[in-house]
């Protein structure tokens, strides 16, 4: 299991008994003398040793003057940070009764599991904090509370409205145009106002902001707040001074991402500058699968400097051959999901299934904006062990927005992920979509 | 008897689906977009009952209540809340303040009908 924690090395010999242990051994001393100065058995020395007795105040002052030390050194290992926090541990069950003086030598019998129990503490606490910043996130935040009111205050109209034209019979005609008229204007907020909470609540600040980003997130949002691009990279010492910013960011992993994909960044940088695209882009000379045999280079490595190039209005999806995404750059129009798995329909999957076959598609997304894009979608494949080892694929989408399309061009419709996509009778649906009940 | 019934909400299509539903069963209703005059509204036309939005531009639904209630002449006067779905702790304030009754957004046009015919004796 990669992520779980690994114990400590040394807690076995940073807790009391393994350290008197430890400093007998140094000194060349047996046990039994040791327990004979000390005024106890050897059998109990066995067992404070190998942390299966607690060791009172007064025997641990006699063992530290045989052994020429402090009590403190003795009894103030590392140990003691978990000890405390299986203590802590303990106090948040309180239906559960844990043998507590026999803490010690739990932690020193089992230190992988006790190192266990204390990180799953330590994440349990974490995700108490998280809920709660959620729960107060949703009670006091000013955008969520400010949406829910505009969207139950039409619906609140809609309903009031349609069960007087439903239930009515003798309605005066003036009566009965102006209440067709508030339903056409109370159902066109609701619309506004349902897909606004959609995209708020489906956005990866909130969770950001609430510390349950997935580490993916935490690297997109850091993307995105540079302005998705790395112009750094152009300059001298530019690489360390990003790895400095990831290097600030919340979770580990996140770090550990956003590492790599520096790395891959400036990689790619340096096989296509900022200014060689520029000029390319500039002329007109953009199409990435040209790029890429020019400068020998990949196909997905052009799309991605071209997703990152500063003031660039593409977008990006990356996926791997389980189709998870990998990285995201949205555009206006073309919401990208964030859980779950995006939509099946997207030339991405196309692409993932034919390797090396670019795949060209005018897309329109599902929502209000209407806005068409041009896909460029394609997939390559690595075998990072050779012959013997898998193939590793991985497919690239660069979405480019396209206001002045052709009107008899074929366009593909699409959406976001199922969970959040109101197109109706789509072939491809996982499952129902929360937004078909408001007719969307 | 005629009840009259003193509507006290923002949103205009809810106003006139409310007047509509009271009005055909026998209500006078009398609507008032913001909090602002609704103090001088109840003492001009002596309602048998307040329906008050909880969120209002300009005064909240929470401070006329309570100035209602304040007030010795009006301490009685039914009112009921309208507020939207779901928020516990609106309702809660608004019990404290004294509300009679207290509707949730979006509500049905039958429980707006029984509960003004039940605050009106009607």
């Amino acid at each position: 299991m990669p992520n779980s924690p690994s114990p400590p090395a040394s807690l076995t010999a940073s807790l009391t008994g393994s350290l008197i242990r430890e400093r007998r051994l140094a000194m060349g001393l047996r046990q039994g003398d040791v327990a004979q100065a000390a005024g106890i058995s050897a059998s109990y020395l066995n067992l404070i040793e190998h942390n299966r007795r607690r060791v009172g105040a007064e025997v641990l002052a006699r063992l530290a003057g045989v052994l020429g030390t402090d009590t403190a050194i003795l009894s103030e290992g590392a140990g003691g940070a978990l000890i405390d926090d299986l203590r802590a541990a303990a106090a948040t069950t309180p239906l559960v009764e844990p043998e507590l003086d026999r803490i010690e030598d739990f932690a020193g019998r089992f230190p992988g599991w006790a190192a266990v129990l204390a990180a799953q503490h330590h994440r349990a606490a974490q995700l108490e904090r998280a809920v709660s910043a959620l729960n107060d996130r949703l009670t006091h935040d000013p955008h969520l509370s400010a949406s829910l009111h505009e969207v139950l205050s039409a619906l609140a109209s809609v309903r009031s409205t349609a069960a007087i034209l439903a239930d009515t019979d003798d309605i005066d005609p003036e009566w009965r145009t102006r209440f067709h008229r508030n339903l056409h204007q109370d159902s066109e907020r609701l619309a506004t106002g349902a897909e606004a909470l959609v995209a708020y609540l489906d956005g990866p600040e909130t969770a950001v902001d609430a510390g349950l980003a997935a580490p993916q997130e935490e690297v997109e949002t850091w993307l995105s707040a540079r302005g998705w691009h790395l112009s750094e990279l152009a300059g001298h010492g530019g690489f360390d001074v990003l790895m400095e910013e990831v290097g600030a960011l919340a979770s580990a992993a996140a770090r550990s991402l956003g590492a790599a994909f520096l790395r891959q960044a400036e990689a790619d940088f340096r096989l296509l500058p900022d200014a060689a695209l520029q000029a390319a882009v500039a002329t007109g000379a953009d199409d990435p699968c040209l790029l890429a045999q020019g400068r020998g280079m990949s196909v997905l490595a052009v799309m991605r400097r071209m997703a990152l190039l500063p003031g660039s209005a593409a977008g990006l999806v990356i996926c791997d051959a389980s189709g998870t995404l990998l990285f995201r750059k949205p555009v206006d129009g073309f919401a990208l999901p964030r859980f779950g798995a995006a939509c099946p329909l997207w030339p991405l999957f196309a692409a993932l299934a034919r390797p090396m076959l670019p795949v060209m598609t005018q897309v329109e997304p599902a929502g209000r904006s209407l806005r068409q894009f041009r896909t460029l979608s394609i997939c390559e494949a690595r075998l990072p062990q050779g012959f013997a080892g898998p193939a590793l694929r991985e497919a690239a989408m660069l979405i480019l927005p396209d206001d002045a399309p052709q009107p008899s061009a074929p366009v593909l419709a699409i959406g976001t992920s199922c969970r959040i996509c109101p197109r109706p009778r789509c072939p491809a649906r996982r499952e129902p979509s929360i937004m078909a009940d408001a007719g969307l | 008897m005629t009840a009259r019934v003193l509507l006290i909400e923002d949103e205009p299509n809810i106003t006139e689906a409310i007047r509509f539903i009271l009005s055909r069963d026998g209500c006078d209703v009398t609507a008032l977009a913001d909090g602002a005059g609704a103090i001088a509204a109840v003492q001009a036309a002596k309602p048998d009952l307040v329906i008050l939005d909880l969120m209002l531009p300009g005064v909240s639904g929470l401070e006329i209540l309570a100035q209602l209630r304040a007030d010795p002449a009006t301490k009685t006067l039914p009112v009921m809340m309208l507020t939207a779905k779901g928020q516990g702790r609106d309702r809660e304030a608004a019990e404290r303040a004294g509300a009679s009754h207290f509707m949730t957004k979006p509500f049905s046009n039958d429980d707006m009908r029984a509960a003004v015919r039940a605050l009106t004796g009607g």
